[in-house]
């Protein structure tokens, strides 16, 4: 995904009061890095909060501010960009950190970003466990941490749809896991979630 | 009854809390940052709080059909702490943020010059960000502490309409009244106003300009005195109407001048039935 779907993404979901206010911040933060510190937060208030509308797949389940944030974000010269990023998340609200989360595959942060995502499967916010486990997090979690958040997902009952590279990452060792989570559950007469069916082959008739 | 608790530290409550509370009709709160009973130490104490404030307990909070909001501040108490002050450094990335509808608790623990220095410094953070305050009065020598509290209000150039002065009583109820700030009154099990006293204060006051609210926390309090007020009020013959006026319509005209309350996925119909709701009931054995 490029910066260019996120921006195509936005024409038909912000009007055109927002449209002008995002280009003028877009600018701005161009100009003077620090500027986001007070423009990031106010992207709600200023372009709306609702479900994105948009035929992208990678997009799904976004908000109009997530995308409006990441844009932000991709206005950061490289020299400021991880200072003001890990500032962003360090001092942001939960829809901002689930903004940086997003915005971490869209701009070249290589792995200096993989601390917000840890901090962020570290959480009990079933929305920043999901947004860790987006692009970025499925392209540079090591096999351990990629496991565990998936299962941390499973255990909170996020949906594994939402989540990026199981089909890539999927391993003897993360169906070990869920398995044995699911007998856990069995043992304790609860209902074992339905996604543990994605992978472990005995639960695949799980219903959803 | 629809209510909406102007002034309540969740942070120190239970989900058996939560759950009362929504019981009882709470549908929306502002969660003021203030003391936490053990003093603080350092600045990245206070922000890990305030992360909390925007964070962790709105999240919470929504799992049981709570719309959390809150207030950002240095406390007058720790503000006499050298190691907490440089946190007024840090307020603006807070006040910037949704859901922050008013600079507060501000005001005055034990009148020293150090209160003063916060307390003038954060009003003016509250007119670079156009936020209402929410201002504590001290629990000793309270009247004096109204007084030199209206007085940095006026200086402050804050307009009155945008302050509330809380933990108001029958002695200072007066002052504030004819300053055109709004009046807050804390409902407490023992110490500061009881419902009966507030219902006769609503009598003699009028039900304009007037915030209700339990500001329960750490110590005995209790996060239903909102409807314990109101059921008092009704007792003592005012209408629903009037009711719905002070425990819901006046805690939004005054917090919606922040232009950032959020309320429009709140469940808040005046006559609602919370019977039938199943949030987080029956669903979950964990």
């Amino acid at each position: 995904m490029t910066t260019s779907a996120v921006r195509h993404a936005l024409r038909d979901n912000l009007s055109e009061d927002a449209e002008h206010w995002l280009a003028e911040s877009i600018d701005a933060v161009a100009a003077d890095p620090a500027k986001i510190r007070t423009l990031f937060p106010a992207v709600g208030r200023k372009c709306g909060r609702g479900p994105l509308t948009t035929e992208h797949e990678e997009l799904r389940g976004w908000s109009v501010d997530d995308a409006v944030r990441v844009l932000l974000l991709s206005a950061l010269s490289a020299r400021a960009l991880v200072s003001e990023i890990n500032e962003l998340y360090r001092y942001g609200d939960a829809a901002e950190k689930r903004a940086v989360l997003r915005g971490l595959a869209e701009v070249p942060i290589g792995s200096d970003g993989l601390p917000l995502v840890r901090d962020a499967l570290r959480t009990n916010d079933t929305r920043l466990v999901a947004a860790a486990l987006g692009t970025y997090g499925a392209e540079h979690l090591d096999a351990s941490g990629y496991r565990h958040g998936v299962l941390k997902c499973v255990f909170m009952g996020i949906p594994l749809a939402g989540i990026s590279g199981l089909a890539a990452r999927a391993d003897p060792e993360l169906t070990r896991m869920l398995r044995s989570f699911a007998e856990e559950r069995l043992a304790a007469g609860r209902p074992v979630p339905a996604d543990v069916g994605l992978l472990v082959p005995e639960f695949s008739d799980l219903e959803a | 009854m629809r209510i909406f608790d102007p002034h309540i530290h969740m942070t120190s409550r239970t989900t058996d809390d939560y759950q009362a509370m929504y019981d009882a009709g709470v549908r929306a709160l502002v969660e003021p940052a203030f003391w936490l009973g053990q003093p603080r130490t350092t600045v990245g104490s206070f922000t890990d709080y305030f992360d909390a404030l925007v964070g962790w307990e709105p999240f919470r909070a929504a799992q049981f059909g709570i719309s959390h909001h809150c207030t950002i501040a240095l406390n007058p108490k720790e503000a006499n702490d050298p190691r907490c002050v440089p946190v007024l450094d840090l307020l603006p990335r807070y006040l910037a943020k949704d859901r922050v509808v008013a600079v507060g608790e501000v005001g005055y623990d034990s009148m020293t010059p150090e209160e003063d220095t916060a307390f003038s410094r954060q009003m003016q953070l509250a007119l670079e960000h156009e936020l209402p305050v929410l201002v504590h009065t001290p629990h000793r020598d309270k009247l004096a502490g109204t007084e030199r509290t209206l007085a940095v209000v006026r200086e402050s150039g804050v307009p009155p309409e945008h302050v509330v002065v809380d933990h108001l009583n029958e002695v200072t109820v007066g002052l504030v009244a004819d300053s055109g700030c709004w009046m807050g009154f804390s409902i407490y099990p023992d110490t500061k106003m009881d419902e009966d006293r507030m219902v006769a204060l609503l009598r003699e006051y009028g039900t304009s300009r007037v915030l209700v609210n339990s500001a329960a926390d750490w110590g005995k309090s209790d996060p239903l005195k909102t409807a314990k007020t109101g059921a008092a009020m009704l007792a003592a013959g005012f209408t629903d109407a009037d009711v719905d006026k002070v425990l819901w319509q006046n805690p939004v005209d005054f917090y919606g001048q922040s232009g950032r309350l959020e309320l429009s996925d709140v469940d808040s119909e005046p006559t609602a039935s919370f019977e039938g709701n199943s949030i987080l009931r029956g669903a979950r054995k964990d």
